[in-house]
């Protein structure tokens, strides 16, 4: 009886640790990080110019829209901070105001670049696109790779830092250039549970030669990832279920016999005594 | 027993984790603000004959400048320094070598009085020649000096009329080290006039507008004008060498250089033991080049051993190349700062007929950062994460459950616990 009231404890026990577990990787997966708010830029609203360079690429948050009146034919630059763990999808989108003729379909293209400048590979996403002379807008995207804490100095995996987006055309019909358009762009970020956490940590990829960047919040402590969770839960369970185990193995522990002496026995009456 | 066992091998691994966290300082990084300087702009307005056409929103081209002009005076920012040059304003003839000298300052760039400059605009009428080179050249003299941007906006309705390409002057005078940019706005313009105007702009990072409508002209020459407030790092201006043994010794901050086709050039940086060097290359191209290019940035020591290197290549459109590297240098007591020679290279080639001189435009960004915390495995802290990973403690834990249980038992059985 014991042993089975046992046993029915470490199982809930293991199964409780197990949906902490989970429950809290599912979080990770599911709950997009929390948009910041603006750091460089001083204000709250967002921003509605874009740089022409790395040098003057405008400070934009995560999760905020920035957009930017310009000419057909401008490269526009952006740049927002990204921090360990996220998985940055970049958004861009291109409208055509319906005044302006346009002569034959148009290439855009986005790009991102990371914090030392280097071009980041998209992992999916329409990074360039053609649309035909009459079409309203064009939308395209990249998706990052995951942005790490750590990577080898030869290798370009994403670190965490400054991200660079470039949006132009790239090949359009010579009487449209210089046209107006209007851009947006959108950085957003979902968490990836720790499945791509490495160890090390590189200080953020921010050059001191440009403007503050980094998410509101700061950057995240390289200490935490939810593999504690997963790997302290495990634990949990591992002791659970040895506890249960051990009682099932050993089976019940018998109590200590009644201390009544050996050999006594209750007097019996008399055969006949009283008839 | 067990448990007395399992719950000291967790408070250990409970001290092992405050330990970690203790011995990972939060990193913090911190960009310098940069210090505000007078931005000077100079708006340079083409007044030539042909500002009289009649087609923009049925005003001639001159009335839509000078209205567009009235509300960029009124709307200029505080702390900007607004000029105003014209060309071909006063010389009517026909002499070609007096009409392509006709460029002159209406009002200095300074700070701005907006009755003075207005009144100055109002008397403007469309006169001469288009000398948009020799006007580009004169707005450089102008603007030049101080800390701050400086930008030109170029106003016009046609191709240039004399000789000069200004496409070339705009380029030379990028070329000079003054940190100008010079944005081109062209008021219905031809296909001729579309390409110089154009050209101009990417000789010097700057945008090129087609303009069709008054508004039109007003928003962009204002967002321009706006545009010359932002802060950004300027450059400090140096000059890379041919061989790593003449390269000059550069710290941490932003250069600028010039570099021509397939050119190579060497800088040496100091990185002291405990130090990451971060360098960043951009390449841009400032006139037209041929499809296929490419930038390479090596890190090199004086042995000319290659530490690390990056490289870029691209097809097609574009504004810039740009690669970066990273080189930690592990911390050590004794060991003296190493010398790290830096190589820009460039793949990029033009047609015969554009020029070479000068070279393209060189950025180099130059950081010096703590070395990164050398991981001990790959995985964070060496943990673990996943089904197996739990599959695998809780089988560890049966196993150890079902062998130290059946150990209990005998012992019980065995006589040797009561």
């Amino acid at each position: 009886m014991r042993t089975v009231r046992l046993l029915g404890t470490a199982a809930l026990l293991a199964a409780t640790a197990l949906a902490a577990l989970t429950g809290s990787a599912a979080a990770d997966d599911s709950t997009d990080t929390p948009t910041p708010t603006a750091t460089a830029t001083g204000s709250d609203a967002p921003p509605t110019e874009a740089g022409t360079d790395f040098r003057t690429a405008t400070v934009v948050d995560q999760g905020v829209q920035a957009t930017a009146s310009a000419s057909a034919g401008d490269y526009l630059y952006w740049q927002f901070a990204a921090d360990t763990g996220q998985n940055v999808t970049v958004h861009a989108t291109v409208t055509f105001p319906s005044t302006a003729v346009r002569h034959g379909p148009s290439t855009w293209q986005v790009d991102v670049y990371d914090g030392l400048r280097r071009r980041q590979p998209c992992r999916f996403g329409v990074q360039t696109a053609t649309v035909a002379a009459d079409a309203g807008s064009v939308d395209l995207a990249c998706h990052l790779r995951t942005i790490r804490s750590w990577s080898e100095p030869w290798s370009n995996d994403p670190l965490r830092g400054t991200y660079y987006v470039r949006l132009t055309v790239l090949d359009l019909p010579q009487a449209d250039l210089g046209q107006p358009v209007q851009a947006a762009m959108k950085a957003t970020s979902s968490g990836t549970a720790g499945s791509q956490a490495v160890d090390g940590s590189v200080a953020p990829v921010v050059t001191a030669n440009g403007p503050h960047v980094a998410p509101a919040g700061g950057w995240a402590g390289t200490w935490w990832s939810p593999r504690w969770l997963w790997t302290g839960g495990g634990g949990l369970l591992a002791v659970a279920l040895a506890l249960g185990a051990h009682r099932l193995a050993r089976g019940p522990v018998v109590p200590a016999a009644p201390s009544r002496p050996v050999g006594y026995e209750r007097p019996r009456e008399p055969v006949g005594y009283g008839d | 027993m067990i448990i007395r066992k399992l719950l000291a091998a967790g408070s250990a691994c409970g001290l092992m984790a405050a330990l970690a966290c203790g011995l990972l300082p939060a990193t913090a990084h911190a960009g310098e603000p940069v210090p505000g300087a007078t931005p000077k702009v100079e708006l340079v307005l083409d007044v030539s004959g042909s500002m009289s056409a009649k087609d923009i929103d049925g005003q001639s081209r001159m009335s839509a400048a000078k209205q567009a002009f009235d509300d960029v005076l009124d709307s200029t920012p505080e702390g900007v320094d607004l000029g105003i040059r014209t060309l071909g304003a006063n010389y009517p003839g026909n002499d070609r070598k007096t009409g392509c000298k006709d460029t002159a300052q209406l009002y200095p760039v300074g700070q701005l009085n907006r009755d003075q400059a207005k009144s100055a605009v109002a008397t403007l009428q469309p006169t001469g020649w288009t000398p948009i080179g020799p006007a580009l050249l004169a707005a450089a003299g102008d603007i030049k000096g101080g800390d701050g941007t400086h930008r030109l906006v170029l106003i016009t309705d046609g191709e240039d009329t004399c000789n000069a390409n200004p496409c070339d002057v705009a380029r030379q005078i990028a070329a000079e080290g003054i940190d100008l940019t010079i944005d081109t706005l062209g008021l219905i313009p031809d296909a001729k006039t579309r390409n110089q105007l154009s050209c101009i702009a990417e000789a010097t990072g700057g945008t090129y507008t087609t303009v069709q409508h008054r508004q039109q002209l007003t928003t962009k020459v204002k967002q321009l004008v706006d545009r010359s407030t932002d802060t950004a790092v300027t450059p400090t201006a140096t000059q890379g060498a041919g061989s790593c043994t003449d390269a000059p010794v550069l710290k941490q901050g932003l250069y600028s250089d010039r570099e021509t086709f397939s050119e190579n050039r060497w800088y040496r940086v100091q990185v002291a033991p405990g130090q990451e060097l971060r360098a960043a290359v951009t390449v841009s191209d400032d006139r037209a080049v041929n499809a296929d290019y490419g930038v390479l940035l090596r890190g090199v020591t004086l042995h000319g051993r290659e530490i690390v290197r990056d490289d870029e290549s691209g097809t097609g459109r574009t504004d810039a190349v740009s690669a970066g590297i990273r080189y930690p240098k592990p911390d050590s007591d004794d060991a003296p700062a190493e010398t790290v020679c830096l190589q820009v290279g460039n793949s990029f080639s033009a047609p015969a007929s554009v020029k070479t001189e000068p070279g393209l435009p060189v950025e180099l960004s130059l950081d010096l950062v703590p070395a990164p915390h050398k991981p001990s495995d790959v995985a964070f802290h060496g943990l673990g994460r996943g089904w197996w990973l739990l599959g695998l403690l809780a089988v560890i834990g049966i196993v150890a459950g079902l062998l130290t249980g059946w150990a209990a038992r005998w012992r019980l059985t065995s006589g040797r616990t009561r």
